[in-house]
């Protein structure tokens, strides 16, 4: 009977011990630790403050916000919500109180560096994306479903502060904007 | 406590170890929402080939979900085809697959090039599935009746009755340039494929297969 009981109790934490499970991180805390290549093309490396080439972190970019769109280019959510997206970085950009403050990258995960510039190309997505091959960034991001949605600010002292996430609902450029400047405390 | 009531226990924990940590790193979409069943890891690969690349493709008619019947043969000197060969529908990689070629469009016409996508699944079933991708352009085929018939002639269905995750390049003349059957827990590399419709422009490569005379 004792021999039972703890088969049950085995059973029941076995879970717990074998499989840390892989949560994303959540509003108040920081920007997952991951490295992303610095872009090769000029305008992009511009954009993102960055020089050289390498390896960069995220709070190394140059902006005190930062949107992180999760994505894939397999993926019709992500595909339908692009030109909304683009919308996003054009009011941005056009917006003098904005520009250089809050950027947009995009992490494509499971997709090839090929099928990043195929999602690249046919929606004529201007800001910065970082293929994720082998899905490493992903479990950075608690593999995350597609199109999900990460605003955190970036501090002077080199750390960040994640203000917002959510998974797929993107509510066109005017409103998530509305809502970014409101999270970050640009508003 | 029983001991009935005991094994029970166990079973359940078992049972909700196994849900919780099953996880599949495909059919990511939020556009199929809760609607993929999760099918855990397969074997990767479990039908034997029955054609083989420069032989001539086996040729076959299905019902699409448009409504019109589609031939191989109707594209003979006309354009070459990609078949696409997905498992079934609501799975995770399959749900992943099709929405990219769907973006990849202008890609296959620049290799003269159609896709016809196929399962072993009914129509009501493929036509409610890709309607979660958008408007597909290409042509959705079923190979439901009889059963994996194409699938089974290609040698790619499974065991269980489902297909492998499989391509098939066939140029113009209907011949089999490339095959990749492949794992079918993973989705294959856009640029292998098109790397295939690539090759297709090369003359040499066609005098370098058998010859198919009668």
């Amino acid at each position: 009977m004792k021999k039972i009981i703890f088969l049950i109790l085995l059973v029941l934490t076995f879970p717990f011990l074998g499989f840390p499970s892989n949560k994303p991180p959540e509003k108040g805390e920081s920007f997952p630790s991951i490295q992303l290549p610095i872009p090769k093309h000029p305008s992009e490396k511009a954009y993102l403050g960055l020089s050289g080439e390498g390896l960069f972190k995220i709070p190394q970019m140059k902006a005190k916000v930062l949107i992180i769109e999760i994505f894939s280019m397999y993926c019709p959510h992500c595909q339908k919500d692009a030109p909304g997206v683009n919308e996003l970085y054009d009011r941005i950009e056009k917006n003098p109180d904005l520009k250089g403050k809050i950027k947009l990258i995009g992490i494509g995960v499971g997709n090839t560096p090929f099928e990043v510039e195929m999602f690249k190309k046919t929606y004529q997505i201007p800001f910065p994306l970082f293929p994720d091959r082998d899905y490493l960034l992903h479990k950075a991001f608690g593999e995350v479903r597609t199109p999900y949605f990460m605003v955190g600010k970036i501090k002077e002292d080199g750390t960040s502060e994640i203000v917002h996430t959510q998974l797929g609902g993107y509510p066109g450029a005017e409103a998530f904007l509305e809502l970014v400047q409101k999270v970050s405390g640009l508003k | 406590m029983k001991e009935k009531t005991l094994s029970y226990l166990i079973l359940l924990g078992l049972v909700l170890s196994f849900c919780i940590y099953t996880k599949d790193t495909y059919g990511l979409s939020e556009a199929f929402k809760e609607n993929i069943y999760p099918v855990g890891k397969l074997k990767p690969i479990d039908s034997q080939l029955k054609v083989k690349v420069g032989d001539r493709a086996p040729v076959f008619t299905l019902p699409s979900i448009s409504g019109e019947r589609i031939s191989l043969s109707q594209y003979r000197g006309k354009k070459n085809v990609v078949l696409s060969f997905v498992p079934a529908a609501w799975t995770p990689v399959c749900s992943d697959q099709w929405p990219g070629y769907n973006i990849a469009k202008d890609l296959f016409d620049q290799h003269e090039t159609i896709l016809l996508g196929i399962t072993v699944d009914n129509l009501p079933t493929l036509f409610a599935w890709t309607n979660q991708m958008g408007k597909l352009w290409f042509p959705v085929l079923s190979d439901f009746w009889p059963h994996g018939k194409v699938a089974k002639t290609y040698g790619v269905l499974r065991s269980d009755g489902t297909s492998e995750r499989a391509l098939f390049v066939i140029d113009k003349k209907g011949i089999i340039h490339y095959i990749d059957v492949h794992d079918i827990n993973k989705r294959p590399p856009l640029e292998d494929l098109m790397g295939a419709l690539e090759r297709l422009k090369i003359p040499s490569l066609h005098h370098s297969l058998p010859s198919l005379a009668p």
